[in-house]
């Protein structure tokens, strides 16, 4: 056995003393080599490896350095490239599960190192030749969530000939992009640089939409998906709808417009916004009066084309899909919360996002903007940054637009009205992408935006004229200010989607503590999940801006081009297999097993390899001991124990 | 014994959510005591109680079982086996001449590094507490 060192620069050697390490490992009684190296991952270090491989006729490897989950795979493919089987490798983590950890107890760590080569050895010698396993992959793609990231990743790999699945939960996609006027640093027009891509997708013949739709349950693996998709009852036929709106002329129901951020109202049969795709109505049947029984039914009246049937019900769709994006998105931060801002008492508080659909010119003002409580057009507006972000009440993380959008928004104002007053307080201002820095220098100087560094403590109304008084403490100049302003807004964060929890539930895919989906690696696997085959983007998986969003949503597509492109897919042989002769035909295992692998002929159990995810609950349970896992066997295991308490 | 008392803990760590959140301790720099010995499983549903048994016979003061939050189990309900599997254990462990808390099963995800740093300090603490392991020193006859 050869034993390899890795100083990883000094994360490892700048805590504990390798070269005692190496001494240590090269003392074992089954080492013939023990040599440390800088970086064991580079192309020198694996040399070292290689060489010693062929000249030493090593047949087993143990490498101490960081966690498998990083470069477990690069030193397999060594031991595979000098025509050893890539399992006979072991990693003792000392890096993430020891220097990183135990940096100011070097003594400690060197014993811990020493206990972990000596237990990753114990676990070597026992190691078994296995093959990875070669399996099928087909060329469909399941993507969850319909806004600018879930588009963007179904266009891309629908245009490189993929079959995509785009789920979206709403009536349409679009997502919150749908929603945006103008977007910063540009000035672009959302809904123009959407609506594009909206149509593309709902138009590519390789992308498959199944709007107002959620997925309820996912089984198997890469190249293998079974997805339960519940579609809920649109009541208007896609196909047959021509978008005349006769029938929500007709609907006597009025509910708060989501859409308009419930600044205005929209009927129980509607569309989300004029450019939807699929462009159809939906009826809304949690504000319809009442379908069982038919309490009204004009719209059915009058729809000419017939498209309006209230005899639907919610269907369930089986996919079988080999990849799986998640785009699911974000919720704004409610502020209704945090009693200083009263929102939702005073009128004149809004949030950034009530402001932006009143400065969209198809938005419930046309885009005029005014005062909620008399409809009177402002002179003066205050800006609140950093609501909910930036808190140890709230959350802790930046959200990275509001910084940016709260800029811009007030760029408009001023454009829009030369004599507004706008102020920002802000803690401090995040201007890090491209032209973002210009875009804000630009909105202070020739905007004459005002600026003042300071949170804001309170707000107040006076309960006659609804203006609104905001107290702050400059911070630059170190004196209280006092304001009175028309309109407050609320520079609300980002939030994670309701669905996060449940969408988690279903794909086993971690969530970090900030509640966003956790990546496999923050630099390196940035949207991959720890689970293979999935992938998350945009800002399910935390706060970003569009350009970073469409970024990762076509890297993700990337991710899963690359698994679906050459049909094939490898997997670990981490089945569990059955000992025949042993068994004793007791059938514990076969209700344990979550997969429903097992079966038992004829009084033996019998695994399904195919089936089989290699967990081990059936060896663990098996009496007889007379089922085998695969890489993690009873002997492995025990001799690891062993070893650990050889002290 | 001149040295205080180090606890010896030997820990099953799931590969997806328990070794996972230990390596996120570790890209986070979150520090805890070196007391603990890893071995990792693909489920915590592979944790064999007598692989516990095992370590406490060789000595182990302390064993930790960690695996996936209840419902998050990458192998759908691995988890829940290892819940009762472990409950019947501590039962047994009495009988031993052992106090039951030595044994411990936490959920930790991939995402909570801070959590696992947390449970392996309590831990520690609470086995400090106990004392060594009564059976470490007459057993290795077996």
């Amino acid at each position: 056995m050869g034993v390899y060192i890795c100083h990883c620069g000094t994360n490892i050697a700048g805590i504990i003393d390798v070269e005692a390490l190496r001494a240590y490992a090269e003392s074992l009684p089954s080492v013939v080599v023990a040599k440390t190296y800088t970086y064991m991952c580079s192309e020198p270090g694996q040399q070292l490896i290689r060489k010693d491989i062929r000249e030493k006729k090593l047949n087993r490897i143990v490498a101490a350095a960081c966690t498998p989950s990083l470069h477990e795979p690069t030193f397999r493919k060594v031991l595979e490239e000098e025509g050893l089987s890539p399992y006979l490798f072991e990693m003792a983590n000392i890096r993430e599960q020891n220097t990183w950890v135990h940096m100011q107890t070097p003594r400690e760590a060197l014993e811990l190192a020493k206990d972990q080569v000596r237990i990753a050895l114990a676990r070597a010698e026992k190691l078994e030749e296995l093959h990875p396993k070669e399996v099928k992959i087909g060329r469909n793609a399941l993507i969850i969530g319909g806004g600018i990231a879930g588009i963007s990743a179904a266009l891309d790999l629908a245009n490189a000939g993929f079959n995509v699945y785009l789920i979206e939960k709403s009536p349409t996609i679009g997502g919150r992009m749908a929603q945006l006027d103008k977007t910063f640093p540009t000035m672009d027009c959302s809904s123009c640089i959407l609506t594009p891509k909206m149509v593309e997708a709902g138009r590519h013949p390789n992308i498959k939409l199944i709007t107002y739709a959620e997925v309820k349950d996912v089984q198997g693996y890469i190249g293998n998906f079974k997805v339960k998709v519940l579609k809920k009852p649109r009541y208007v036929d896609e196909k047959k709808c021509t978008g005349c709106d006769e029938c929500s002329k007709v609907c006597p129901v009025e509910v708060p417009d989501e859409f308009n951020a419930g600044l205005s109202w929209r009927k129980a049969i509607y569309i989300p916004f004029p450019q939807a795709v699929p462009p159809a109505y939906v009826l809304d049947d949690k504000n319809c009066l009442g379908l069982t029984p038919l309490a009204c039914a004009k719209c059915k009246e009058v729809c000419e084309p017939e498209a309006i049937s209230y005899d639907q019900y919610p269907t369930e769709i089986d996919l079988e899909v080999d990849t799986i994006i998640v785009a699911s998105g974000y919720e704004p931060y409610n502020p209704v919360v945090d009693e200083e801002y009263n929102y939702g008492v005073y009128q004149n508080v809004l949030t950034a996002l009530e402001m932006e659909r009143m400065l969209n010119a198809a938005g419930p003002t046309s885009g005029r903007v005014v005062r909620p409580s008399d409809l009177k057009e402002p002179n003066r507006i205050v800006y609140v940054q950093c609501v909910g972000s930036r808190n140890e009440r709230r959350n802790v993380y930046c959200s990275r637009i509001c910084c940016m959008y709260a800029a811009k928004q007030a760029r408009q104002l001023k454009e829009k009205h030369p004599d507004m007053e706008v102020y920002v307080f802000y803690i401090d201002v995040r201007a890090f992408g491209k032209g973002f820095e210009e875009f804000y220098e630009k909105t202070c100087r020739e905007y004459g935006v005002q600026f003042i560094r300071g949170r804001v403590a309170e707000i107040h109304d006076d309960p006659e004229t609804k203006n609104l008084t905001v107290k702050a403490e400059d911070t630059l100049l170190g004196r209280p200010v006092e304001l009175e302003a028309d309109i407050v807004v609320l520079s609300v964060g980002i939030t994670p989607s309701q669905d996060t929890k449940a969408i988690q539930n279903v794909l086993k895919i971690p969530v970090g503590t900030d509640g966003f989906f956790l990546e496999a690696h923050p630099k390196l696997r940035p949207v991959d999940t720890t689970v293979d085959g999935i992938f998350v983007c945009g800002t399910s998986a935390g706060p970003k801006d569009i350009p970073d969003t469409v970024s990762q949503a076509r890297a993700a597509a990337s991710g899963a081009t690359a698994l679906m492109a050459t049909g094939k897919y490898v997997i670990q042989p981490y089945f569990a297999s059955v000992d025949e002769p042993l068994c004793g035909g007791c059938g514990i295992c076969v209700p344990l097993c979550p997969f429903n692998a097992i079966t038992l002929e004829e009084k033996v159990a019998k695994i399904n390899e195919a089936l089989c995810k290699g967990c081990g609950v059936c060896v663990a349970a098996c009496p007889a001991t007379a089922i085998k896992a695969n890489h993690f066997t009873d002997e492995q295991i025990l001799s690891q124990i062993e070893s650990a308490l050889l002290r | 014994m001149l040295e205080t008392f180090e606890p010896y803990i030997v820990g099953f760590l799931c590969n997806w959510c328990g070794y996972a959140g230990a390596d996120l301790a570790g890209t986070s720099r979150i520090q805890y005591p070196p007391n603990l010995r890893a071995i990792r499983l693909m489920c915590s549903g592979r944790v064999d109680p007598t692989f516990v048994l095992t370590a406490l016979k060789r000595g182990a003061d302390g064993v930790l079982i960690v695996g996936c939050h209840p419902g998050d189990c990458h192998y759908i309900n691995g988890n829940f086996r290892t819940e009762r599997r472990i409950a019947l254990l501590k039962k047994m462990l009495s009988d031993l001449g052992l106090d039951d808390k030595r044994v411990r099963l936490e959920w930790i995800s991939a995402g909570e590094g801070e959590k696992f740093a947390t449970v392996v300090k309590e831990f520690v603490e609470e086995i400090r507490a106990l004392g060594p392991n009564p059976l470490e020193g007459n057993t290795n006859e077996t």
